[in-house]
């Protein structure tokens, strides 16, 4: 059945069985496409060669330090939150050789960095907070003078088929980062999954002159102003359901205002720097480098990885670690995520996904951090905690 | 013959189960490499033949656990250039530091017809706890890849790029669910350092902390969330008595679990 010519705006409504066309298409067109899939007791992204590889009907019951595995009552496909896994893992790679440099036998000294992957992403299953992500680690990484040529490569032609959350999990709070739970931009296409009384389709709105190309070679018949009411009512849902809250307003001048609250030292005692939250953080960006060279001395690389600012030589300088304290380096991840960031790139580098909160091994909950410091506030003038002066040295920690 | 100037490399045992050095044959083609660039100058485990001192870089496996040891660890240390300490048992005192929670005359009458004969010390301890290390490579075994970092950047006199931060790191970019998050499976991987590959939790079970305490050990945090997991205490102590009993992270933190009953 051949649709509506659909431009770009447009909406057509597809069969939940033509998602497996979608992902065929894709795949003809020369993508490599991901999508999330179960794999160890979680939904991860992975490459899909197919829709049955898709989570249908599984959800995921989350909450701090807890993530588990459950089986829906109906068949929806992205009936789930987000998992461990971020879009980051394909476009900002956690280990990547910078260069490898081999001596010549003439003497001379050849170097050469690997090349960068030869067919383009299409990416499944994102959502609006995840998009939200991804604008900011272009920011980060290819907004500025100085671009990341590997990020750039891999970034570079993504398709991206967003999904509009329908249901939220339990440490999600984009309504409350501003970032969701509707995609607004940065998609080719955004699905609703429209799923009651027997019907099982979705809402495709396209964004893109590629992405009304890519859908028009899927089954599709035109939206009914129903389908988009069903859908803004789905999204309404999400809204409703956000399982965390983080009140925003002055979070910037909240926490840069308290930074000798005591409650930095009570999450310390709970925090393990073991920096899974850095890891999981979409936007997390921050990597090392590692020199290595082989035992003739005659071929060195330099390899980038994932790194974290809970490491103790994230901040080594001169003399030792700067952050020697897990209070300081806790106190650095959130005033950086929540505060700082403003002043770096002009947003905040949080998006409310809720992984940190999930994937945290001890389950310390940033909304919750944040509140305790909102709510244990100087108040009537008299305060209840010495907060020093903008020139204060602290404890001799950044 | 080994050409001037290539660096000597000698491996020395001390209290150990051999499995480290075995690490070092295990490297097969890197081997012939190795074998290469420096001189194996004295490595029992392949061959009987040995070079005299002084050493370049002296490998050294096991812990100290006799007099005759403490003594010959200094000997060693005195032919070489570099010394780096390769394994649980060198750097932490192994599994046999069991022994310095308990008291060691007793096992002796208990074990031995004639406890006279046996010259022990009454603890396992690490190589460093007698002689200056230059470097001390984690692992229980380790990990051969890391061993060839170590010998490489030694003989080009560079720094190993061998981290000390958490296995979570490892797990992580390896893209390893987290089996504590997902599954409740009590996983020391927090607080041990990295260097295996995070190989345990990509299999579906929890890190037992073969690699010893990783650069920030917050050991209450972990038992808390193991016990809200429904992990007793006794299991964490469990864990932590074992090949790494003795690094100073891991004992503290089990005595204090002793303390807390």
């Amino acid at each position: 059945m051949q649709g509506e010519r659909l431009g770009i705006g447009g909406a057509v409504v597809i069969q939940s069985g033509a998602l497996d066309e979608l992902i065929k298409v894709l795949a003809a067109e020369g993508y490599k496409v991901i999508g999330p899939t179960i794999s160890d007791g979680a939904i991860v992204y992975d490459e899909i060669r197919q829709a049955a590889q898709l989570p249908i009907g599984w959800t995921d019951l989350q909450q701090a330090g807890s993530y588990q595995l459950q089986r829906r009552q109906d068949a929806a496909v992205f009936g789930f939150a987000v998992g461990p896994h971020s879009w980051k893992k394909f476009l900002h790679v956690p280990v990547l050789r910078l260069w490898r440099a081999q001596r010549q036998s003439d003497g001379s000294i050849g170097a050469a960095t690997d090349p960068h992957p030869a067919s383009k992403f299409a990416f499944i299953g994102v959502r609006s907070c995840e998009l939200h992500a991804i604008a900011i680690q272009d920011q980060v990484l290819i907004g500025g003078t100085c671009k990341d040529p590997h990020y750039a490569a891999r970034r570079d032609g993504v398709f991206m088929v967003a999904v509009n959350c329908t249901s939220a999990g339990g440490t999600c709070f984009c309504v409350s980062m501003g970032t969701g739970p509707r995609a607004e931009a940065g998609f080719d296409l955004a699905l609703t999954e429209l799923l009651d009384d027997g019907h099982h389709e979705f809402l495709v709105e396209s964004a893109s002159a590629r992405g009304a190309e890519v859908i028009r070679q899927v089954a599709n018949r035109p939206a009914q102003p129903h389908h988009r009411q069903a859908a803004a009512q789905a999204s309404a849902r999400a809204a409703a359901q956000m399982g965390r809250q983080l009140d925003t307003a002055g979070v910037r001048e909240l926490l840069l205002g308290n930074l000798e609250h005591p409650r930095w030292d009570e999450v310390a005692a709970r925090c393990l720097a073991c920096g899974n939250c850095t890891m999981v953080c979409p936007t997390c960006f921050c990597t090392t480098v590692e020199d290595h060279s082989d035992l003739a001395n005659g071929v060195a690389e330099r390899v980038r990885t994932w790194d974290s600012c809970y490491t103790l030589e994230f901040s080594h300088l001169h003399g030792g670690s700067v952050r020697s304290s897990i209070r300081s380096r806790y106190r650095q991840w959130l005033t950086h995520k929540l505060a700082t960031w403003w002043d770096q790139f002009g947003t905040s580098g949080c998006v409310g996904c809720g992984r940190c909160i999930t994937w945290c091994p001890v389950g310390i909950d940033l909304t919750e951090e944040v509140s305790a410091i909102r709510n244990n506030q100087p108040r009537h003038g008299r305060p209840l905690f010495s907060v020093p002066s903008p020139q204060g040295k602290g404890e001799g920690e950044v | 013959m080994a050409r001037a100037g290539k660096p000597k490399l000698a491996v020395w045992k001390f209290t150990s189960c051999d499995g480290c050095q075995l690490s070092l044959l295990d490297c097969e083609d890197e081997l012939l490499e190795i074998a290469g660039q420096v001189q194996i100058a004295k490595f029992v485990e392949a061959s009987s033949a040995a070079i005299r001192g002084p050493y370049d870089l002296s490998l050294v496996e096991g812990s100290i656990t006799t007099p005759d040891q403490a003594e010959q660890i200094r000997q060693v240390r005195r032919q070489s250039r570099a010394l780096v300490t390769i394994g649980a048992c060198a750097t932490a005192g192994g599994i046999q530091a069991l022994r310095n929670f308990r008291n060691v005359p007793e096992f002796i009458a208990a074990v031995y017809a004639r406890p006279e004969y046996i010259s022990t010390l009454s603890t396992s301890s690490a190589i460093a706890d007698h002689v200056r290390v230059d470097f001390e490579l984690r692992g229980c075994p380790i990990n051969r890849h890391q061993l060839l970092e170590v010998i490489a950047a030694f003989i080009n006199r560079r720094r190993p790029a061998l981290p000390n931060y958490s296995v979570c790191m490892e797990c992580k970019r390896r893209g390893t669910v987290c089996v504590m998050v997902a599954k409740k499976i009590p996983c020391l991987g927090p607080l041990t350092h990295s260097g295996c590959g995070a190989i345990c939790p990509a299999y579906g079970r929890g890190c037992y902390g073969c690699y010893g305490p990783a650069q920030t050990v917050n050991a209450k945090a972990l038992a808390d969330a193991w016990e809200a997991a429904g992990a007793s205490k006794i299991e964490m102590h469990r864990v932590l008595r074992s090949f790494n009993a003795n690094a100073a992270e891991f004992r503290s933190a089990a005595e204090t679990l002793d303390e807390n009953g």
